[in-house]
């Protein structure tokens, strides 16, 4: 198991620095250059020079490529253009709120998309089933960002009951993170919660008419056992899959949320970082959500084997 | 008194041209300690026949619309789902066709045979345990306790379905159904698997229905044997009368079916044509398209099951002219 787990990482790093480089192009790529925003739209061309020159953006590209994975080697992340900030430093006062952001609203796609999977699967075809099939195309059809504001001019403009926007931390004021996160979560958690139910559903009525369930039947077990034992452990194995690309689908809706609900999160910091061309930032930033996805989709694996005696067998 | 007693059981499925009886008026005992073959081509309503007994028919689409089941002395078409599941495990164990897939690939075996002593005994883990590796001692499997802690998927085909038989018998059943328990195997572990059911029917004084499509079996094992064609039973009688003198003319079509040593190259006899589509069954006897001993009444009326011996009885009205083999 320990060593699934080191060759993951490691086959990982590659990937990574793929990502990297892709970053690297695609900014190079995006015409306009940090010059302008930081000299002001008055700024003359001699000084954005000097700009460019003292950032050492006048350099060949694959000089300023080398120098960036050298401080990467060093653990250098540089500093941020625009926030005067080392980007290790910004990226982790900042990626705490876009983390419990994701938590809250996987915890809210976990508990509501797999009990309604799982209810609509046992009492197939009756309003349970249909409710909740219902609920989740509504989930899954609806942009996030659009229920965002619905929710922000009903609960927050007509209501008063919770603030519009912004952040406030859980360990600072627990009830205030609770008001201030919650509807951001459910904005965010709605479309997970209408793919999971979807996919618990009908990776639960095929489990069901498996041979094994029946022999758990004829055993005599009764139905907790037959369905929370036997038929959810194997309804576990591919929706925990799905599980992965949830959390990964979270993490980068929640980049759109934090806009609609005003939050600092990591998003917020990468979206002006893109608009001010703040490269180390945007280079940095994406090195670490990158790791973060990585890192996910590694406990997935992780998860998969563990649940599935066949998988963890196979590799030693 | 017998153990198990199926009166007129009809089990009716819910069709895309409406309802259709997959089982249609079959009735057959089953005494204590007993061996009942019961064969019939794929398709006439062996399955379902033992699926009803079990309670464990699919609803939908499957509903039993007539008959009663009783196993000593209650019928269990009364039953509820709790009563049911007493019945199951204990009073009735079962195994299937298929042993790759009826064990459940993420609970090692330990855990579910355990489990099912567990639910019907009030039995500590320990006990739990020794009854787990007693089993799976008594179904042929050594070094019983280090093999509680494998996957099904670390067992060959022939050892799973040794485990399911443990698992059947392990909380003493009077009765074990086994639904082809031997077809997906190879010829060689299909000897050794019914073996272990004759020997382990001694130990346990336990009956056994065994279904198979393959009357070699009914020969080995089977005390009486029951045919079903198209969903209904054609002809029952003790297995020496019915090898004997066959008196149906389904039945001898499967006796020549069965594939022979002496004459390996000889190509195998089958009974020529196929079982009637189930939503449209013939209106006499179901049989008469593919007979060729059929006349104009067979297609007139059902043809009732009547005696021709002691405890042999067929449902063909000209079983007297049948040439004697
Ligand atoms: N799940 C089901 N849905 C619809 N019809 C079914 C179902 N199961 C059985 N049937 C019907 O019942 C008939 C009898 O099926 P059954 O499984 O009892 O046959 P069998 O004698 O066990 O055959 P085999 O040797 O193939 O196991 C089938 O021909 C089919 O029409
Ligand atoms: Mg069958």
């Amino acid at each position: 198991m320990g060593r699934v787990i080191l060759n993951r990482v490691l086959g990982s790093i590659p990937v990574i620095l793929i990502v990297t480089l892709i970053t690297f192009g695609l900014m190079r790529a995006i015409p306009g250059d940090v010059s302008a925003a930081l000299g002001g739209v008055s700024s003359t061309l001699a000084e954005r020079e000097l700009i460019r020159k003292n950032l050492g953006l006048d350099q060949p590209w694959y000089v300023q490529l080398t120098k960036w994975y050298a401080g990467l080697a060093r653990g250098d992340l540089g500093r941020s253009i625009f926030l005067g900030k080392d980007v290790t430093q910004a990226t982790f006062e900042r990626l705490p709120v876009t983390v419990s952001l994701s938590i809250y609203a996987l915890v809210l796609t976990l508990i509501f998309g797999m009990v309604s999977g799982v209810l609509a699967a046992l009492r197939q075809n009756s309003w349970v089933d249909q409710a909740a099939m219902m609920f989740a195309m509504i989930g899954v059809s609806m942009p996030n960002f659009w229920l965002g504001l619905m929710m922000i001019v009903l609960f927050s403009v007509q209501l008063g009951w919770l603030p519009t926007g912004g952040y406030i931390p859980f360990t600072q004021d627990p009830i205030g993170w609770l008001r201030s996160a919650t509807m951001p979560a459910i904005s965010l958690a709605l479309l997970q919660i209408g793919l999971l139910a979807r996919i618990t559903r009908s990776t639960m009525l095929e489990v069901l008419r498996q041979d094994y369930i029946r022999t758990a039947r004829a055993k005599g077990l009764p139905n907790y056992l037959v369905v929370g034992k036997h038929a959810l452990a194997n309804t576990m194995i591919p929706v925990v899959t799905v599980i992965g690309i949830i959390v990964s689908l979270l993490i980068s809706g929640a980049v759109v949320t934090e806009s609609v609900f005003s939050i600092p999160g990591v998003g917020q910091l990468l979206t002006s970082a893109i608009l001010n061309r703040d490269y180390p930032m945007i280079q940095g930033g994406l090195l670490f959500v990158t790791m973060l996805l990585v890192g996910i989709n590694i406990l997935v694996d992780v998860a998969y084997a563990w649940l599935d005696p066949r998988v963890r067998y196979e590799g030693g | 008194m017998s153990l198990l007693s199926v009166r007129n059981l009809q089990v009716l499925f819910a069709g895309e041209h409406g309802e259709f009886a997959a089982v249609d008026d079959v009735s057959f005992d089953l005494a204590p300690g007993e061996v009942l073959g019961i064969v019939g081509e794929s398709g006439s309503g062996k399955s379902v026949t033992a699926l009803s007994i079990m309670g464990l028919l699919p609803r939908p689409p499957a509903r039993v619309a007539r008959g009663s089941i009783v196993f000593e002395g209650e019928d269990l078409l009364r039953y509820g789902e709790r009563d049911l599941r007493r019945i199951r495990g204990p009073g009735i164990g079962m195994i299937f066709q298929e042993p790759m897939t009826s064990l459940n690939p993420v609970f090692t075996i330990g855990d579910q045979l355990m489990e099912t002593v567990r639910v019907h005994e009030r039995a500590g883990q320990k006990r739990q345990r020794d009854r787990a590796v007693e089993m799976l001692d008594k179904v042929g499997i050594a070094g019983a306790e280090r093999r509680l802690d494998d996957y099904p998927h670390q067992l060959s085909g022939g050892m799973r379905q040794r485990v399911m038989i443990a698992m059947a018998l392990i909380c003493n059943p009077r009765l074990l159904i086994a639904d082809e328990p031997t077809t997906a195997l190879d010829v060689t572990i299909q000897q050794q698997i019914l073996e272990l059911l004759l020997d382990l029917r001694e130990e346990f004084r336990m009956a056994i229905m065994i279904i198979t499509h393959n009357m070699g079996v009914v020969a080995e094992t089977a005390d009486r044997v029951i045919v079903m064609y198209a969903g209904r039973l054609v002809e029952q009688a003790p297995v020496d009368g019915l090898f004997a003198r066959p008196a149906h003319p389904y039945t001898r079509g499967l006796l020549d079916s069965i594939p022979k040593l002496s004459d390996e190259r000889e190509r195998l006899k089958t009974i020529p044509g196929t079982l009637p589509n189930p939503a449209s069954v013939p209106p006499g006897c179901r049989f008469e398209p593919r007979c060729a001993w059929r006349v104009g009444a067979c297609a007139a009326a059902v043809p009732p099951l009547a005696a021709i011996a002691a405890g042999h009885d067929s449902a063909c009205i000209r079983h007297r002219e049948l040439p004697v083999q």
